[in-house]
C-alpha cells in the first residue's frame, strides 16, 4: 500500500503527460486543465500520506519499482528513497506545484497551446519528483535533466518570440556546463564506490581520501551552481523570465532552482568531509546573495527584480549549506518556495491586469484597483524582507544566526548587507507598483481588473503559508522542523548553540536591518519620489553598471560566446572548403567513371542482350502455340510424355532397340 | 487365392478408365473423379504387391496416397467452386485463360 502510494506520486502526473501530450488535441481545454491540476492534486494527497507515515514511524524506506540497468557489478534500480528530506521536498514540490497549476488555469486561459502548457508543467512535475525521490545518482540525474528540458520548453513557450527562444537556448546551454560537472561527479562516485545508491555510498563515504571527497564535492557544486543559478552561471535565470509567469513561479523560483540546494544537502556526508568544498559553497552563496541583490536594486522589470531576488535567496541557501546549516538551508528553501511563489503569482496577477505590462515605470497606484493582489503582494514582500514573524524572518534569521555563532563573521556581514538590500528592493518594487501616482498608460488603465478567484484563491493559500510557514522552525535550531529533518540532514562539526540572549539580539538586529531597508524604500519612493533621481545623479556610473547587471552578459559574450562563434566559423570554413572539396572531388571522379561505364553498357552490353533476346523471341514464337490453355491438351501431353518415358525405361531394362537404336 | 496378375489387370483397367476419363470428359467434376480413380488404381497395385512381397511398405504408401487424394479433392473442389462463381460453368474447355 505504501509502495503503491510512493509510486503513484510521480505516476499520476506522468499519466496526465501521456494523455494530454498524445491525445490532448482530441478533447477540450476544460478536460486538459482538470487532468493537469487534478493529477498534481493526487500526487499532493499521496505525498501527505507518505509524509504522515514517515512522521509516525520515522523510518527511511526504499521503494524499488524495477531493476533498470543490470550488468556485471553494476545494478541500478529505478527506486525511490523516502526519508524526512524527501518528504519535505515532496510536500513543497507537489503542494506549491498544485497551487501554481490551479493558478495557471486562470492565468493561461485563452492562450495558444493551453494543453501543451499543462503537458509541459506536468512533465516538469514528474521530473522534479524523480529528482527528489530517487535513491541513486542516476535517477537524480534523470530528474535533473528532465527539469532542465521542461525549463527549456517552458521558457520557450512563446516560441515565435525571438527573445523567448534565445532565453530558452541560453538557459539550456548554461545548464549544460553545470550538468557536465554533475556527470563528472557521478563518474567519480561510481569509480570510488562501484555503486550509485545513496545509502551504500554514504555508508562507505569514510573510505574516501580528503582530496577525492573535495573533487566529488566540487564537481557536484558545479552542477548545483548551474541549476541553482549561482555565480558564475546565474545569467540564465533572469532571462528565463521570458516564460509565462506561472512557469517563473514554479520552475524558476519555487522548485527547480532549489534542486542544487537539495543535492548539496542530500550529499552533505561528502561535503562534511571536505572543508575546502564547504568554504567554496559558502562563499559562492554569500557572494551570489550580495551580488544579485545589488543588481535587483535598480531593475525595472517586475519579474526581473523577482528573478534577481531568487538568485540572491538561493545564495542564502548555499551559504547555509556551506556553513553546515543544512536544516536551515532546507527551511529557507521551503519558506522561499511559499513567499517567492506568492510574489511571482501576484506579479503575474498585476501583469495580467495590465494586459502584459511588466515595466514598473509604467505602473504605480495600483493599490486601489487591485486590492487583493496588493495585500497578497505586500504579505510576500514582508515575508521575503524578513519582517517578524513571517516565514522569511525565521528562515533567514536562522542562517544569519548560524553564521554568526559559528564565527563566519565575513559571511554574516554579507548576509546582513544582502538582507538590507533585499528589504530595500522588495519594498521599492511594492511602492513603485502599488503606491504613488499612476503611471499606467491610459489605454491600459481602462481595462485594469482584479484577477478571477481561480487565481486569487491559490494566492491566498500561499499568503497564509508565507505568514505561518516559519513556525515549524521555531525556536531556531530546535524547532519541530529541525527534529524531523535531523536524521537526514544533520551536519557534522561542532554545534555552537547560542544563548537565549544572543539569539534574541541577532533576531533584533535582523529585524532592524529589514526595517531600515523598508524605511529607505519608503523615503525614496514614498515620501520624496524625486530623491531617487537625485541619488542616481550622484553616482551615474555606478547606477549604469548596476542597471546593466555589471556587464556580466557582455563579458561572457566577449570571453565565451564570441570565441565559440569564431571557432564555429572556422569549423564552417573548414567544412565548406576542405571537407566539401573532398566530397566534390569524389563526386567528380565517380561521375566521370560512371559516364564511361554508361557508354559501355549502352552500346556493348545492351547490344549483346538485345541480340540474345531477339534470338530467343524468334525461337519461342513457333513453340508458343503449345500453350493453348486447354487442360486436355496438357493432360494429353503428360500422358504422351509418360508413355515415351516408360517405353524408354523398359527398352533400357530389356535391352531391346528403339527405332533401331540400341540404348546400351 | 486370387493371383497377383488379376489385381494388376484390375488396376490397369481402372487406371486406363481414369486416364481416358481425364482426357475426354469436359466436366470439371468428372475429371476430378477420374483422377481419383487413377489414384485408387495405383493404390490397388501398391496393396497387391505389398501382400505379394510380404512387405508393409506398399500399404503404408497407399495410406499416404489416400490422405493426399483427400487433400487434392478438397483443393480441386474449392477451385471448382471459385471458377463456377465466376463463369457459371464447370466446363473445362471454357477455362482457357492461361495461354499465350
Amino acid at each position: 500500500m505504501f509502495d503503491l502510494l510512493v509510486i503513484l506520486i510521480p505516476a499520476l502526473p506522468l499519466t496526465a503527460v501521456l494523455l494530454n501530450g498524445l491525445l490532448g488535441t482530441r478533447y477540450s481545454h476544460e478536460f486538459a486543465h482538470r487532468l493537469g491540476w487534478g493529477s498534481v492534486a493526487g500526487s499532493f494527497l499521496c505525498s501527505i500520506v507518505v509524509f504522515a507515515d514517515t512522521l509516525k514511524t520515522g523510518a527511511v524506506q526504499e521503494v524499488t519499482v524495477y531493476t533498470w540497468i543490470f550488468g556485471g557489478d553494476l545494478t541500478i534500480n529505478l527506486a525511490f528513497l523516502i526519508d524526512p528530506l524527501t518528504c519535505i521536498m515532496l510536500l513543497v514540490v507537489t503542494g506549491v506545484g498544485f497551487l501554481i497549476h490551479l493558478y495557471s488555469v486562470g492565468y493561461m486561459h485563452g492562450e495558444r497551446g493551453f494543453t501543451r502548457f499543462f503537458t509541459y508543467m506536468n512533465l516538469f512535475m514528474v521530473s522534479m519528483l524523480l529528482l527528489v525521490m530517487g535513491n541513486n545518482y542516476l535517477v537524480l540525474f534523470i530528474g535533473w535533466e528532465g527539469v532542465g528540458l521542461c525549463s527549456y520548453l517552458l521558457i520557450g513557450y512563446y516560441y515565435d518570440r525571438v527573445s523567448a527562444a534565445k532565453a530558452a537556448t541560453k538557459a539550456f546551454v548554461v545548464n549544460r556546463i553545470g550538468d557536465a560537472g554533475f556527470l563528472l561527479a557521478i563518474f567519480l562516485v561510481f569509480v570510488n564506490f562501484n555503486t550509485l545508491d545513496y545509502t551504500q555510498v554514504f555508508a562507505q563515504a569514510g573510505k574516501l581520501s580528503p582530496e577525492m571527497a573535495t573533487a566529488i564535492a566540487i564537481c557536484l557544486l558545479i552542477g548545483a551552481i548551474g541549476k541553482s543559478a549561482q555565480i558564475p552561471l546565474y545569467t540564465w535565470l533572469p532571462d528565463a523570465m521570458e516564460g509565462p509567469t506561472p512557469v517563473s513561479a514554479l520552475i524558476h523560483a519555487a522548485t527547480m532552482v532549489t534542486a542544487g540546494v537539495y543535492m548539496i544537502v542530500r550529499n552533505h556526508v561528502i561535503y562534511d568531509m571536505s572543508p575546502v568544498a564547504m568554504t567554496t559553497v559558502a562563499w559562492v552563496g554569500g557572494l551570489t546573495a550580495l551580488f544579485a541583490a545589488t543588481i535587483g536594486l535598480v531593475q525595472n522589470d517586475i519579474k526581473r527584480v523577482l528573478a534577481y531576488s531568487t538568485v540572491s535567496q538561493l545564495g542564502y541557501m548555499f551559504l547555509a549549506c556551506g556553513i553546515g546549516a543544512y536544516t536551515a538551508a532546507i527551511f529557507h528553501l521551503m519558506t522561499h518556495a511559499f513567499f517567492k511563489a506568492l510574489l511571482f503569482l501576484s506579479a503575474g496577477s498585476v501583469i495580467h491586469a495590465l494586459s502584459g505590462e511588466q515595466d514598473i515605470r509604467n505602473m504605480g497606484g495600483l493599490k486601489a484597483k487591485l486590492p487583493w493582489t496588493h495585500s497578497l503582494f505586500l504579505v510576500g514582500t514582508l515575508a521575503i524582507a524578513g519582517i517578524f514573524p513571517l516565514a522569511g524572518f525565521w528562515s533567514k534569521d536562522e542562517i544569519m544566526a548560524h553564521a554568526f555563532t559559528h564565527r563566519y563573521y565575513a559571511l554574516y556581514a554579507m548576509a546582513v548587507l544582502g538582507a538590507f538590500l533585499t528589504s530595500f528592493y522588495m519594498f521599492r518594487l511594492t511602492y513603485l507598483t502599488f503606491y504613488g501616482q499612476s503611471r499606467v498608460d491610459h489605454h491600459v488603465a481602462e481595462h485594469i481588473h482584479e484577477s478571477p478567484p481561480v487565481m486569487t484563491g491559490p494566492l491566498v493559500v500561499l499568503a497564509v503559508l508565507s505568514v505561518i510557514g516559519g513556525f515549524p522552525g521555531v525556536p531556531p535550531e530546535e524547532g519541530w522542523f529541525h527534529d524531523f529533518l535531523r536524521p537526514a540532514a544533520a551536519g557534522a562539526g561542532e554545534v555552537h548553540s547560542a544563548g537565549l540572549g544572543l539569539v534574541v539580539a541577532l533576531m533584533g538586529a535582523a529585524t532592524v536591518i529589514a526595517l531600515m531597508g523598508w524605511g529607505l524604500a519608503h523615503y525614496l519612493y514614498g515620501i520624496r519620489p524625486e530623491a531617487a533621481q537625485e541619488w542616481v545623479a550622484v553616482a551615474p556610473h555606478a547606477y549604469q553598471t548596476l542597471l546593466n547587471k555589471y556587464y556580466v552578459d557582455e563579458l561572457y559574450d566577449l570571453l565565451v560566446v564570441e570565441p565559440t562563434k569564431r571557432l564555429g566559423m572556422v569549423c564552417d570554413w573548414f567544412d565548406r572548403t576542405v571537407i566539401d572539396g573532398i566530397v566534390l572531388g569524389v563526386w567528380r571522379v565517380t561521375q566521370s567513371g560512371s559516364a564511361l561505364s554508361t557508354g559501355f553498357e549502352k552500346y556493348a552490353i545492351y547490344g549483346l542482350i538485345n541480340v540474345a533476346g531477339y534470338a530467343n523471341h524468334l525461337a519461342a514464337r513457333s513453340w508458343r502455340k503449345l500453350q493453348s490453355g486447354m487442360v486436355h491438351h496438357y493432360a494429353a501431353m503428360i500422358v504422351a510424355g509418360l508413355f515415351i518415358l516408360v517405353h524408354l525405361i523398359l527398352a533400357w531394362w530389356t535391352g531391346s532397340t528403339v527405332f533401331g537404336l540400341a540404348l546400351r | 487365392m486370387v493371383p497377383l496378375s488379376a489385381y494388376v489387370a484390375l488396376s490397369a483397367t481402372l487406371f486406363a478408365t481414369g486416364l481416358i476419363g481425364v482426357l475426354i470428359r469436359r466436366n470439371f467434376i468428372i475429371v476430378l473423379m477420374a483422377v481419383e480413380i487413377m489414384l485408387n488404381a495405383a493404390n490397388i497395385n501398391l496393396v497387391a504387391f505389398s501382400h505379394y512381397l510380404e512387405s508393409m511398405t506398399g500399404q503404408i504408401v497407399a495410406l499416404f496416397v489416400i490422405a493426399i487424394a483427400g487433400g487434392e479433392a478438397a483443393v480441386g473442389l474449392a477451385i471448382i467452386i471459385v471458377v463456377f462463381r465466376g463463369k457459371i460453368s464447370t466446363n473445362v474447355d471454357e477455362i482457357n485463360l492461361l495461354k499465350w
